[in-house]
């Protein structure tokens, strides 16, 4: 009883805090393990995934999340829509606790996730079967499904193929299949588990354009885990993951001027800031005040070739 | 080669066949099947004939193919034929040496030719005219009841539909893993048939541990997506029984009224 009591009130306490702070998301030291069980060995090895992660995650905001390989940003991502509980720690989305088995199907409602492979997500025959699959579960009355499909198509500029089947389309597409099938669930939030690794540039972009488009002018917070920075280079915010532990994070300016510990984690920083690290590096003067390709590119101009020092050793 | 399977022979048409609910022509289909073989007698056949004939016509299905249908089947059809040609005893129309043909032989030999080609002709139409996943959809209200027996009906239809979807999928990957294993010198095609079993299996591994994978990433995806079994679930497509589809009935509860009288009480 006295427990309940006290859940009870520290949720009240949360509620406000977070009524105040505008969070949707939120981990306290989450830590994540699993056991392995390899040929030779009787005793499970214990890994650690997660190690004592905290984020939060402001409503509305476009955030990233970086790591290389194994960095356990994918298993971060699956927390934070309760498709794992938590080891040790807690995930608030929106105040639900997801490790309460009552609030499990409820996050899901309000973090939905897009998953890497489209081929592997994508569960109807025909667009408009997927794009419904969500809301047939959640139990909304049939009309009420048909315009979600048509709202949510809209907003990925899929309209013109909700009757195609999803083999037809290109993988682009289909990642924007897979994108409205969330959306028509109607959640607040989309965690996006590198969704352009398995697509071609022009796929690439057509999904990122897609997923900025529902951030700005749907409001929906976007979570977005990659490995590649540019993706999350116009991020209100940016978690970089390394050996299941927030090693950096920051508005992206503020990354940009630790180029080098961001190198140190394994990985490159945009073309341009790369380009200016490495200029900076090799010891030719610019000013502080030049951050970007645009302003690299002026500078260069009007310095002139006579003006920079090139050592030709 | 194997891009050009597809399973499902779905022929896209409007007609008042598609649009009949898939229940009904599964009832059809199953109920024309049982009163194939009802006793023979030549107005039963000539009954049965006009039926089908009629569905296939307003099927809006090309008889050429509902036709090739039957070409798999071939061999077997005839194969029974001639052995019911052969092996009736009763009136001898004609011997030569060991061979001899009666009068009823050629009649059960006639009537089984008939009734197995009907029998697939009507088995296509319905797949012709019914999407898979209208027909698991079908399967899934009409058996409803076996819910309540706790046979998971919901689950084995839903099992279906996505087993559907990835065929394409799976293909394509079988496909590709061929060409791989191929290109690294796999002999795929000489050999006896237990020498290319063995080969086979290099193709096969892949393909079931990349099927694995899917799966659990695709049980994933539905996790994420609210799934938990058919309860409280709503459907998009609803199966909604219109005018048409009593009619339908009506249509077919006569046509087998009519088949009983042809088949037990003439005969």
């Amino acid at each position: 009883m006295i427990g309940g009591d006290c859940y009870g009130g520290l949720l009240f306490c949360r509620l406000i805090y977070s009524k105040i702070n505008m969070k949707i998301i939120e981990t306290l030291n989450l830590i994540f393990k699993y056991k392995t069980y390899t040929e030779n060995q009787e005793a499970p090895e214990e890994k650690t995934v997660l190690d004592d992660v905290s984020i939060s995650i402001k409503k509305g905001d476009f955030v990233g999340i970086l790591g290389h390989n194994g960095s356990g940003k994918s298993t971060l991502a699956r927390q934070l829509t309760a498709l794992l509980q938590p080891s040790g720690g807690t995930v608030f989305i929106k105040n639900m606790d997801s490790s309460r088995p009552e609030n499990i199907i409820p996050i899901r409602r309000t973090a939905g996730m897009v998953f890497q492979n489209p081929d592997n997500q994508i569960i109807g025959n025909l667009v408009e079967e997927d794009v419904a699959f969500g809301p047939e579960n959640l139990g909304v009355p049939t009309e009420q499904i048909w315009t979600r499909i048509a709202e949510a198509l809209e907003a990925t500029g899929m309209t013109a193929y909700r009757e195609k089947s999803p083999g037809s389309l290109s993988g682009g597409q289909k990642q924007k299949v897979a994108i409205a099938g969330i959306l028509a669930m109607e959640p607040e939030c989309i965690v996006f588990d590198e969704p352009t690794a398995m697509l071609d540039p022009r796929g690439r972009k057509e999904v990122l354009d897609a997923i900025r488009h529902l951030n700005r002018d749907k409001g929906i917070t976007v979570i977005y885990i990659t490995h590649h920075i540019e993706e999350v280079e116009h991020a209100d915010y940016i978690y970089v993951m390394n050996e299941g532990q927030v090693a950096m994070e920051g508005r992206p300016e503020q990354l940009w001027e630790q180029a080098d510990a961001i190198r140190a984690l394994g990985i490159s920083l945009p073309f341009d800031k790369e380009l200016l690290f490495l200029l900076r590096q090799g010891g030719m003067d610019i000013p502080a005040e030049i951050q970007d390709g645009r302003a690299l590119e002026e500078f260069l101009l009007q310095s002139g070739p006579g003006n920079i020092e090139q050592d030709n050793s | 080669m194997l891009r050009e399977m597809t399973l499902g022979q779905y022929y896209k048409a409007d007609s008042p066949l598609h649009r009949l609910d898939p229940r009904v022509k599964l009832a059809g289909t199953l109920l024309f099947v049982i009163t194939l073989f009802f006793p023979r007698s030549v107005l039963g056949l000539i009954v049965a004939t006009l039926f089908l004939g009629s569905v296939i016509v307003m099927s809006r299905v090309p008889f050429s193919m509902v036709i090739r249908g039957v070409k798999p089947l071939f061999i077997i059809i005839c194969f029974s034929a001639i052995v019911n040609l052969l092996c009736t005893p009763g009136t001898v129309l004609f011997e030569a040496g060991p061979v001899r043909i009666t009068q009823e032989g050629i009649w059960i030999s006639f009537y089984l030719v008939v009734r197995l080609v009907y029998l697939v002709m009507g088995s296509s139409i319905m797949t012709f005219t019914t999407t898979p996943n209208q027909l698991t959809d079908g399967l899934e209200k009409s058996l409803g009841f076996l819910q309540r027996l706790h046979i998971p009906i919901h689950e084995l239809s839903m099992m279906i539909s996505i087993a559907l979807r990835f065929i394409p999928i799976l293909t394509q990957e079988l496909d590709k893993i061929m060409k791989a294993q191929m290109s690294r010198g796999a002999d795929l095609e000489s050999g006896n048939i237990f020498q290319r079993a063995r080969k086979l299996l290099p193709v096969l591994v892949p393909l079931f541990i990349s099927a694995i994978r899917r799966a659990s990433d695709l049980a994933l995806a539905m996790d994420a997506r609210c799934y938990s079994g058919g309860e409280g679930r709503t459907k998009l497509k609803p199966l909604i029984y219109r005018r048409n589809d009593f009619i339908a009935y009506g249509i077919l509860l006569l046509y087998v009224v009519i088949m009983i009288v042809c088949g037990f009480w003439i005969a």
